[in-house]
């Protein structure tokens, strides 16, 4: 039993390593090599930064045609985090508009840079701290963790689902409603980071490495 | 609903220990910085940041270390200041585990670093911190400046505009401290938060003066900061960060609780 964090380059990669360690004895490896990768049993697929220099490293280090082989064979869970979650859409409004994997209908919008809060105050982009996921509707992977829980969020572009069906959870920020939990068949993805999310976040994680579609 | 505003404690740290002790119940090691980080985020701590003040160059592997061994059980985000120079030393901090860093003098001396470090590893993870100083007289539209050096060397860059610039070159974050205020306990400089907040797009953390918990009220309700960073009132079991969550949240401000 293997869980492998695909690393393609961009992202935390050590801290969701040490969390997935800290709720599993599995064996956790962060690996680039396509064997180890097809070897596995479970996949997480991180990302930060911009998206397409996320997808740029993911086609330099020839790792595009695996992952999206995975998603399409859906054999085994997948997880994404972040910009693992945006690029499974369709499109991304970031750096003037890019291609994604399309594995689910729909696209990653910019939030408005004009929103305000109850107080008046300005709402920053990027969406950074704690705010709170609705659980949109049941998953394995919301398991003993509240409705309305808080994860911990840092991203200015967010997921807008075309299909209503694939959508797990949700978060409020000003007048956007984003799709920060999606999933199909072995694959969830979410824009928080479970990794950085306390408890919470460890139980989501936890419950991946338990979840067997 | 939504967004909760933050508390981020502060802990200096001197060759991977921490310095001025902590003594909060159930901490047996005052200067541990695992045995801290654990206590803090078991109070319900939104993030946790680390000024490191280690003199010595060789000195600083320590802090390294420590940031690994932090960063392997405590899971909220970490942030690293103090000392961040180059891209090497943003990287290091960054595969120790750290999630953001925190430039401060080098932003000044050469703000295309920040640029640099913003385009290499993402706005995500570059604070840049802000020590500013009330240059107005009495009677005069408030002005704030730069300072580097704890305060003592002016740079004459206004602190607004500097802000601005900052958040152009890619700072996903501003840590904003008072130096006017810092250690005096009379509270954060709203008029200079608020000036900032409201000029940048980014968040902005509000550092430096607190002594109370009404303080920390001001600085999000008027200074309009999206978290509050405070050491000492916490370090020294004067507030429970609870307590500050609770009383905060009991002023209609959102708070993870």
């Amino acid at each position: 039993m293997t869980i492998a964090v695909i690393d393609y380059g961009m992202g935390n990669l050590h801290s969701v390593a040490k969390a997935l360690e800290h709720v599993t004895h599995e064996n956790v490896v962060v690996t680039r090599d396509p064997r180890r990768i097809l070897g596995a049993t479970r996949l997480v697929l991180p990302g930060q930064g911009a998206i397409r220099d996320c997808l740029g490293e993911l086609e330099r280090t020839e790792l595009r045609g695996l992952v999206e082989e995975l998603l399409a064979n859906q054999e085994k869970p997948l997880l994404g985090i972040c910009v693992g979650q945006q690029m499974l859409l369709e499109r991304s409004e970031e750096n003037g508009g890019v291609d994604c994997l399309g594995f689910l209908g729909g696209e990653v919008k910019r939030f408005p840079a004009d929103m305000r809060d109850d107080l008046g105050q300005r709402l920053k982009v990027p969406h950074m701290g704690w705010n709170l996921v609705h659980q949109h509707r049941r998953h394995p992977l919301w398991e003993g963790i509240d409705q309305d829980e808080h994860f911990y969020f840092v991203h200015s572009y967010y997921v807008a689902a075309s299909d209503e069906a694939c959508v797990y959870g949700t978060t409020d920020y000003g007048r956007v409603q984003a799709h920060v939990a999606i999933g199909r068949d072995a694959t969830f993805a979410v824009q928080f980071h479970p990794e950085k999310s306390s408890r919470a976040g460890l139980r989501l994680l936890e419950n991946f490495v338990q979840w067997t579609p | 609903m939504g967004l909760a505003k933050r508390i981020i404690p502060c802990l200096d740290v001197d060759a991977g220990r921490v310095v001025k002790g902590v003594n909060f119940i159930g901490i047996r090691d005052a200067g541990d910085p695992v045995e801290i980080a654990q206590g803090y985020n078991q109070q319900g701590a939104d993030e946790i940041t680390f000024l490191d003040i280690t003199a010595s160059h060789e000195d600083r592997g320590t802090t390294v270390e420590m940031v690994e061994r932090i960063a392997g059980e405590v899971f909220i985000p970490l942030t690293v200041g103090g000392g961040i120079r180059t891209c090497d030393d943003i990287r290091t901090m960054l595969n120790a585990g750290a999630d953001k860093v925190s430039i401060n003098t080098a932003a000044v001396t050469n703000p295309e670093f920040v640029r640099e470090a913003a385009e290499r590893f993402g706005s995500q993870c570059i604070v840049v911190a802000i020590d500013a100083k009330k240059v107005s007289a009495e009677g005069e539209p408030e002005r704030w400046e730069i300072f580097t050096h704890g305060g003592r060397r002016p740079t004459g860059l206004d602190a607004v505009e500097w802000a601005k610039k900052m958040v152009e070159y890619g700072a996903g974050e501003l840590l904003l401290t008072s130096m006017d205020r810092d250690g005096t306990k009379a509270g954060f400089d709203l008029g200079v938060t608020h000036a900032i907040a409201e000029a940048v797009s980014v968040p902005v953390i509000a550092s430096g003066g607190v002594g109370n918990l009404d303080h920390l009220v001001e600085g999000v309700v008027k200074g309009g900061a999206d978290a509050v960073l405070a050491a000492s009132i916490f370090h020294f079991g004067e507030y429970t960060i609870p307590e500050a969550k609770r009383y905060m949240a009991e002023r209609g401000i959102e708070m993870r609780l």
